[in-house]
């Protein structure tokens, strides 16, 4: 089973340029909203037209532009579950699960049966009747992944399928989702903006940023060992800082002015490291200078969240403000009150970053 | 009373509302689809008998079909008879006057549809001619109808072309409109009245069931 991508659309002021192979299981395809993962799905299945490039799933070819060929939709058997769901208002459930049997299933009978065995497994029991007017969210999304795995396909594609829906929702959809998929045979791309979404759902994960694509790496790999700036960014990590090389071992962090140690690999000509907000820690200041990756702070804001408190600190001797020489250190409610009873001045911080924490990153 | 403008206006009307729903229908949906500059120029020439005067219209319709035009002298040869100044001359103004209503409701409905249920249609495997007519129209079924009901209305109300292409001739080209000028021409006040009557009772039975369809529509949606 095996999904390859290499596409090229241009839209004037935005341009899709994406490259990718996924094999089996499920291939999460991670970017904010408007970086093109919505378009590069609707390429595979056939609804929007590539200029140039190919698709090509199992042998078949989807589309070539050089052969000249371009499979109609209905010829691609995709199953592409969109973001509104799209099921037809004018069908009850029953028609609308019709629909996905239609192309290949004359027999009456052998319909009806295939229909009632999804009903069964999707939990649509006593739906039949119902217009998708009358479902919940959740309730329509199993309607329309229904309808598609009646229409055998032969890959799967999902459409941010949880944005259409509540917190308090998802999460259970989401355990729904993940025990269906696990049912399907061939190969699934889900598409998300979410890393927590990304990160629980899918095996291997493809970036996007800017309709730009970058190799599929394993889920694992983006959050504990992101490779450049913009999958850090996506990871979840929220300091960065220019850095060049140090010595051996060591960097300089241009924005934050000192000097830090990593012990992970360095990519070739790299151009940033970052940290993320709840792996730096506050340390007592007395101990503290002189200390390998410890530096001195002054506190910019305090924010208090639900469970834990966010500071924002600038480090001492830095000048200039910009987005990237403020820190976000992340802690506990308690180890913030620790340290503010232990300090004596109360607007400076010294923290400390775990040699291992640093992630050097190149800048694509 | 003659009944014969009554049953003159209402299959000028029937006929030409059954023409210009399909052709209203056809013609909203492909052209939605053309090239931005190509679909304003038509946008504008089909709605052009929209605002123009009837009379314009008339006017336009004998230069084309009249007997020594290049259409009707054909037709002439072909068919050994007229296209204007009988009783089906009425549908050709009542067409051509109906189509801009049925075109716009149409495409209004065409473009407020959400593509992506079409879209979702193709990847299931369904035909093009499948989600046409069983996704896309019932979609679009309250403008479509509501496009089809004003045409029909216009149609019955057509006046300035129509006595134009058709003029007024008793028992043969007499319609309900025409029919009401000429009374009140020749001081048949009472004869008139009756037919006033007559239209606006027509008029008022076609809107009721205008508003009954809709209530219909939204009763079964809320079931």
């Amino acid at each position: 089973m095996s999904l390859y991508v290499d596409i090229k659309k241009d839209l004037g002021d935005f341009v899709l340029e994406t490259k990718f192979e996924a094999d089996g299981g499920v291939t999460g395809i991670l970017g904010a909203s408007g970086c093109g993962k919505s378009m590069t799905l609707r390429c595979i299945a056939g609804i929007l037209r590539p200029d140039e490039g190919r698709i090509e799933l199992d042998g078949t070819v989807f589309f070539d532009h050089r052969e000249k060929i371009d499979l109609k939709p209905q010829q691609r058997h995709v199953g592409l579950l969109f973001q509104n769901y799209a099921l037809f208002p004018n069908m009850t459930v029953w028609q609308n699960l019709m629909t996905g049997l239609k192309p290949y299933e004359k027999d009456k009978k052998r319909a009806a049966a295939a229909i009632n065995t999804v009903m069964e497994r999707f939990c649509l029991d006593g739906l039949a009747g119902h217009k998708p007017s009358q479902l919940s969210g959740g309730q329509q999304q199993r309607v329309a992944l229904a309808r598609i795995f009646l229409s055998k396909p032969r890959v799967l594609l999902l459409d941010e399928p949880f944005s259409a829906l509540d917190d308090f929702l998802k999460w259970r959809l989401e355990l729904e989702l993940a025990s269906l998929l696990e049912g399907f045979e061939g190969s699934t791309l889900f598409v998300s903006h979410s890393r927590e979404e990304i990160y629980r759902v899918c095996d291997r994960v493809c970036v996007m940023e800017k309709g730009k694509s970058s190799p599929v790496i394993p889920v694992k790999q983006l959050f504990e060992a992101p490779r450049s700036k913009a999958a850090a960014v996506l990871s979840g990590c929220k300091n960065f800082s220019r850095a060049r090389p140090a010595g051996e071992k060591k960097v300089y962090a241009e924005d934050w002015g000192v000097v830090l140690g990593y012990t992970g690999e360095a990519p070739e000509g790299f151009s940033h490291i970052g940290v993320r907000s709840h792996y730096i820690h506050p340390v007592p200041s007395g101990s503290a200078a002189g200390q390998e990756n410890t530096f001195c702070c002054q506190v910019m804001r305090v924010v208090e969240d639900v469970f834990s408190i966010v500071v924002i600190l600038q480090p001492k001797g830095v000048t200039e403000e910009t987005e990237d020489t403020r820190i976000r250190v992340e802690m506990t409610k308690e180890s913030w009150q620790e340290s503010r009873c232990r300090e004596k001045t109360k607007d400076e911080m010294w923290i400390h970053m775990d040699a291992r924490d640093i992630m050097v990153l190149g800048s694509i | 009373m003659d009944w014969y403008p009554l049953y003159n206006s209402l299959r000028i009307a029937l006929i030409s509302s059954v023409v210009v729903f399909f052709s209203g229908i056809f013609a909203a949906y492909h052209i939605a689809k053309l090239h931005p500059a190509v679909k304003g120029v038509l946008d504008v020439v089909l709605t052009l008998p929209l605002v123009l005067p009837p009379t314009v219209v008339g006017y336009f319709l004998l230069v084309l079909l009249g007997p020594r035009r290049p259409l009707g002298s054909w037709f002439m040869d072909v068919f050994q008879t007229r296209l204007v100044m009988t009783w089906y001359s009425g549908i050709f103004a009542a067409a051509v006057v109906a189509f801009p209503l049925m075109y716009r409701t149409a495409r209004g409905a065409f473009e407020s549809f959400d593509e992506t249920l079409a879209f979702s249609g193709q990847t299931l495997g369904l035909s093009n001619t499948y989600i046409f007519w069983r996704i896309r129209m019932p979609a679009c079924r309250q403008g479509i109808l509501a496009g089809g009901v004003l045409a029909f209305a216009r149609a019955l109300g057509e006046y300035g072309a129509t006595s134009m292409i058709a003029g007024y001739t008793p028992g043969k080209t007499a319609t309900i409109s025409t029919t009401v000028y000429q009374l009140w021409r020749t001081d048949n006040d009472a004869l008139a009245f009756r037919w006033v009557v007559v239209n606006v009772v027509i008029s008022a039975v076609v809107l009721l069931i205008v508003n009954l369809l809709e209530k219909r529509e939204r009763g079964s949606r809320r079931d």
